[in-house]
């Protein structure tokens, strides 16, 4: 579809909006139920110069950790997710400023983390709260009666907790 | 830092970075308990990101300068900066070569490290340099969380039982004499709130403060303890043995 309309000179604003609306179909590699855009990571997308045939695009990305081997992974992701949908020029980069943060992630993206089983963010990322004394809900059971078993969890971004009452462990996103 | 130019400032924090990353990745599939393998693991992985995020910057603006006598490799890379360089090139603090010893040593030197990290980077946050300032604002935010982790074991095995006490006083004496290292060319208040927090940690640790002792240096000038040229000579292998070979 957007293929076709890319010869019908489409406007700068309808170009951006049909690829936010591509970027909203590509998953988190490490959380395959959160979309990039509701993750938070898509810092903007450019039209960079639009002369051309086909559009140059410009999509920036932040990495939720300095460490995050996703990065590569989606930075690929993206490109092919444009060059399927007829983009055939895109540069993606990095933005490490301002940083991530989870209070970028939206409220469906939230609710899909806790559907899938991790617990979302609780709280601003400047709180300044230590994990222990926070009051997180069990993912499976919506207990509040859990406790922190270590504060770096499967993967960089999330915490490992346990639920005292169901018994089951699970991973906590970070307020970060 | 007054005694270094930008390229070698950036090389500096990275190589600190870097090996570091690299000394805490060595407990992979060695830590005491699952939990703690993980934590220490991602730690590694926070730093190495920390180095990648340095050496980029540093290898831009290496190639930036056009000047064939310039002393890298060119066009230079953040590969070419970890994997090319010799001991003599690399500026990393002595404290953070040292071998892991035992998870006393291990978690007491990140309590060091990335509470003296922490008071440096709310400065280099301020830096004019927009580029640096932001990487020091996202490594912030991961350094807390290393502060807050090895913190907690260095009260745990101070006010533990008698052997792991002894075995964190014993790390304090090993460690002690390389934390000098880390202020020279800083901000004095650097060291003054390093101190402070070190201090009050030790107290809940039940632990002294060491006494003034004369402290090692060497690193920022490319000269290192013997151990440094393990690391380099485990790490670069592959990229020594099979040049520009690529994952």
């Amino acid at each position: 579809m957007i293929a076709e309309n890319k010869n019908t000179n489409l406007s700068e604003k309808a170009t951006i909006d049909a690829v936010w609306a591509i970027l909203k179909t590509i998953n988190d590699p490490e959380i395959p139920v959160l979309s990039i855009v509701d993750l938070g990571i898509i810092r903007g997308v450019e039209i960079v110069q639009s002369e051309n045939e086909s559009p140059l695009i410009k999509v920036t990305i932040t990495p939720t950790y300095s460490g995050c081997p996703a990065m590569d992974v989606i930075s690929i992701q993206v490109k092919m997710a444009l060059l399927a949908s007829g983009y055939t020029h895109s540069i993606i980069q990095q933005a490490l400023s301002p940083a991530w943060t989870t209070d970028w992630i939206t409220e469906n993206g939230k609710q899909q983390l806790k559907a899938y089983g991790i617990a979302p963010p609780v709280g601003k990322s400047f709180d300044n709260v230590y994990l222990e004394d926070l009051s997180i809900e069990c993912p499976q059971c919506n207990s509040a009666n859990t406790s922190l078993v270590s504060a770096f969890g499967s993967t960089a971004c999330k915490a490992l907790f346990k639920c005292n009452d169901c018994k089951e462990p699970f991973d906590y996103f970070k307020c970060h | 830092m007054k005694m270094l130019n930008k390229i070698d400032y950036l090389l500096h924090l990275a190589d600190n970075a870097l090996i570091i990353g690299h000394r805490c990745s060595e407990w992979c599939g060695h830590g005491p308990i699952l939990e703690q393998d993980i934590a220490v693991s991602n730690i590694a992985l926070d730093y190495i990101g920390q180095a990648r995020n340095l050496y980029q910057y540093a290898a831009e603006l290496i190639n930036s300068k056009n000047d064939p006598f310039v002393g890298f490799v060119l066009p230079s890379t953040e590969d070419s900066l970890a994997y090319l360089r010799d001991t003599t090139d690399y500026k990393n603090h002595l404290l953070l070569e040292l071998p892991n010893g035992d998870w006393a040593v291990t978690t007491l030197r990140l309590f060091l490290f990335s509470s003296y990290q922490y008071f440096l980077f709310n400065e280099l946050i301020k830096n004019e340099d927009s580029q640096l300032s932001a990487i020091a604002e996202k490594s912030l935010k991961e350094v807390t969380y290393h502060v807050r982790w090895s913190g907690d074991w260095v009260i745990r095995l101070g006010d533990g039982t008698d052997e792991s006490k002894n075995k964190i006083e014993k790390a304090i004496d090993y460690l002690w004499p390389y934390t000098g290292e880390l202020f020279s060319g800083n901000d004095q208040s650097i060291e003054l709130n390093w101190n402070k927090k070190v201090e009050v940690l030790f107290n809940e640790a039940t632990l002294k403060m060491p006494t003034k002792t004369w402290m090692q240096e060497g690193g920022l000038r490319g000269i290192h303890t013997e151990h440094l040229g393990f690391i380099l000579a485990e790490m670069q292998h592959l990229q020594r043995a099979y040049p520009n070979s690529e994952w």
